[in-house]
């Protein structure tokens, strides 16, 4: 299956680069097929004016089969937006990232629904289990079994 | 095994002429049941017990196949298919929504079929079918709307073949099918971007178009590393569950297919019949009447309608058996039971609750208990209560291993006597020795201290002996191969043959099953209210641990050829007092149990309230 995993990217980068990313989004680095990285931003009115983040892609060789693991970058000086479905260890709780992920869903997709999640946020807080689950969570958040509180 | 060994697959032929202790190897159909034909009535002679009568302590049940249980669901799906007029595929979807109860789904069919059928996927409801076929166009820009409606379609892009569906008749309630030629679009598969003219491709009711591979990849996806039984549609947001046809049409290659790549040929093989077994499985978990063997690597079923109802689990014990022996890759049938040690052990589990051995006689929910009491570390706790004090001052918790009984608290430097407990000041200069025995206050504090050594003495009497009977089973496979060994011995040393040793095997069997029961009598004991009920249970336990212990021994001690007739003698007669002693104890707790006999010191799940808590 990992030709269908390069080709699907190729396709996706490639339509990046015709199309350009949606308003807001940045690609960063795509060097490969197995990380990507794009600088996210909220447009418009928002808690997180003029806050810019780094999203990091990770793509294994049943991708798009399965979903990719996306989170935060939280080194080299980035950090994770502070939100009440974002870790301070950058890992997203979002049901699109998990059981309701689907095939057809692409990179940009992603970006825009974490760019939504972001722009209705009406208070900046960490989770409520966020020290719990940072000092036990495993590097991919694909591991981690998240309970999705709502439909963000 | 040895080659003298080869030809007892048919050893029941061998038991006509010589006093055999067993019956005849069973069947497949009785084969449940071959353990306790060992029965022995009237006395001396052998009988074997006849068929079909069930002992008290006895479940009735019956072993079933992967492919029987199949059949179980063949006859569920048929008769949907019979009542809601609907067809295979979407009486099979619909059943497992329903979690395979039959009166709901159909009360709830004839109530308001569209709403289950969307709500089981076999159907997508009209204004999300619209917006999420939009969203797919947008992305793809190629999946043209087809007004097809019906199982599953197969186009083939490019081509012209249209396979028909595989499913046979039109659902009564579905619009009749109507074909659409497919549009000369070129068509991109949204997943995978491919484009190439002769892509197959396939899409749900929904319309939601991927090529094969695609589909190919998520559901061997789903299946093998999710073991998910409803698989939904690709696209997102789409709840339609793809029927068991169009799962086959995918994974199972049409006759006369071209060959594809092998490695994926084969992946398919197995998700194909891992769905199978999903679905059997998803079935049984559903009905309450069934089980699945807990035993690694077993695909049967045990039915026991008697235990189905948890209510009737305080008085039976439903110790059923699959019918199949070995674990893995040495499984076997029973019929053509291999013999001896583990790899022929019978697949025995309790139908009532987790424990995957006889713990006859005692009922779950005791069993339970006792196995929770002895994992639990309650009796930590106990024994830090029986062997330590706190130091009157500061509370630290002191264990005194030796010296005298002027204690130092190491932490707040107080000084009492671990005797009496007082400050070491009121003792004067009477070291060694506390005079101070009768105070009140160290009479209550010495009381309190042995009412808990007294329960954790207890609790370790009761243990000890289970414990042991269960170290026992595990070293059961030795005795096994050291048996055999005297066996072979025995034919060289006297004039004995194959079959005429075997009473050494029956002994051993016996001695291994009746450690089981005894075994399982300590727990019971251990929660048993005093009284005479208690009383009798415990001499009936006395005298089965006593012969067993001498049998034991007698198979342990070396074998001197001159004594080889009296030792078989010996041997036979005494395993089948066993036996009967073994009858006894399984037989006069499991009336017990259905009498309501049995008062317990502790509450149990199911039973009363105990009256007063004594030991």
């Amino acid at each position: 299956m990992a030709s269908i995993a390069a080709r699907r990217l190729a396709k996706e980068l490639k339509e990046i680069h015709a199309e350009g990313c949606p308003v807001g989004i940045n690609l960063l680095k795509a060097d490969d097929f197995e990380t990507w990285w794009f600088s996210i931003e909220v447009m418009g009115e928002s808690l997180y004016k003029n806050e810019a983040y780094t999203l990091q892609f990770r793509f294994d060789a049943q991708y798009p089969i399965s979903s990719p693991a996306v989170q935060f970058v939280v080194t080299d000086g980035h950090q994770a937006p502070i939100h009440p479905h974002v870790y301070s260890n950058g890992h997203i709780c979002a049901s699109i990232l998990g059981n309701e992920w689907s095939p057809v869903l692409s990179v940009t997709a992603v970006c825009v629904t974490l760019q939504s999640m972001l722009a209705s946020c009406k208070k900046k807080e960490r989770p409520v289990d966020n020290d719990r689950y940072v000092r036990h969570a495993p590097d991919n958040p694909k591991k981690t079994q998240f309970h999705y509180d709502d439909d963000t | 095994m040895s080659s003298d060994y080869e030809y007892s697959d048919d050893d029941g032929d061998y038991y006509d002429d010589e006093e055999m202790i067993d019956g005849t190897q069973d069947d497949l159909s009785g084969a449940s049941e071959d353990d306790m034909d060992m029965d022995v009535y009237g006395g001396d002679d052998f009988k074997v017990t006849p068929k079909g009568k069930r002992k008290s302590y006895e479940v009735d049940y019956d072993s079933l196949s992967q492919s029987a249980v199949e059949k179980l669901v063949k006859e569920d799906v048929d008769y949907i298919c019979s009542i809601c007029g609907v067809d295979e595929s979407v009486a099979s979807l619909l059943l497992r929504h329903m979690k395979w109860n039959k009166e709901r789904l159909v009360e709830k069919y004839m109530d308001n079929p569209t709403s289950l059928l969307v709500a089981a996927g076999v159907t997508a409801p009209e204004p999300t079918t619209t917006s999420a076929q939009s969203r797919t166009r947008s992305i793809d820009g190629s999946a043209s709307r087809r007004s097809t409606r019906g199982a599953t379609r197969i186009l083939a892009l490019g081509g012209s073949k249209t396979k028909s569906p595989t499913t046979s008749p039109p659902l009564s309630h579905y619009t009749p099918r109507s074909f659409k030629p497919k549009s000369d679009e070129p068509f991109v598969c949204p997943i995978c971007f491919d484009d190439s003219s002769d892509l197959r491709t396939l899409a749900l009711d929904c319309e939601h178009t991927f090529c094969s591979g695609c589909w190919n990849a998520y559901l061997v996806s789903k299946i093998r590393d999710e073991g998910e039984h409803s698989v939904k549609c690709m696209a997102e947001g789409c709840a339609l569950v793809c029927p068991d046809p169009f799962i086959r049409t995918v994974l199972v290659p049409a006759p006369g297919a071209p060959i594809g790549d092998p490695t994926q040929e084969e992946d398919n093989r197995k998700a194909w019949s891992h769905f199978q077994e999903l679905l059997v499985r998803h079935y049984v978990a559903s009905n309450k009447r069934l089980k699945f063997c807990p035993y690694p690597g077993c695909t049967n079923t045990v039915s026991c309608p008697s235990a189905a109802d948890k209510s009737s689990l305080t008085t039976i014990v439903p110790t059923v058996s699959c019918g199949a022996r070995g674990i893995g890759g040495q499984m076997t049938q029973s019929q053509s039971q291999s013999g001896w040690g583990l790899t022929g052990k019978e697949h025995k589990f309790c139908f009532g609750c987790h424990i995957e051995s006889d713990h006859r006689p005692v009922v779950c929910s005791v069993a339970r208990m006792w196995l929770k009491k002895c994992r639990d570390d309650s009796e930590t706790a106990n024994w830090i209560k029986s062997n330590t004090k706190e130091c009157s001052q500061c509370q630290s918790t002191i264990e005194k291993n030796g010296g005298c009984n002027h204690m130092t608290c190491k932490k707040c430097k107080h000084e009492f006597c671990w005797v009496c407990m007082g400050p070491w000041s009121e003792h004067g200069t009477a070291w060694y020795s506390c005079n101070r025995y009768d105070e009140k206050a160290g009479v209550d504090a010495r009381d309190a201290q042995s009412r808990s050594r007294a329960s954790l003495e207890r609790y370790l009497h009761y243990y000890n002996r289970w414990a042991n009977h269960e170290q026992s089973a595990k070293l059961s496979l030795d005795l096994y191969a050291k048996t055999e060994k005297k066996m072979e011995d025995m034919q060289i040393t006297s004039s004995l043959t194959w079959i005429e040793v075997q009473f050494m095997k029956k002994a051993v069997e016996e001695v291994e099953r009746c450690r089981m029961t005894l075994k399982w009598t300590y727990s019971m004991a251990y929660y048993l209210a005093k009284g005479n009920e208690k009383d009798l249970f415990e001499d009936n336990q006395r005298d089965l641990e006593k012969a067993v212990e001498d049998l034991s021994e007698l198979l342990e001690g070396p074998i001197e050829p001159e004594n080889i007739p009296m030792l078989r003698q010996k041997v036979t007669d005494k395993t089948v007092y066993v036996q009967k002693r073994n009858e006894i104890v399984l037989e006069d707790t499991a009336k017990g149990f259905l009498e309501g006999r049995w008062k317990w010191n502790a509450s149990v799940e199911g039973f009363d309230e105990p009256e007063r808590t004594e030991y």
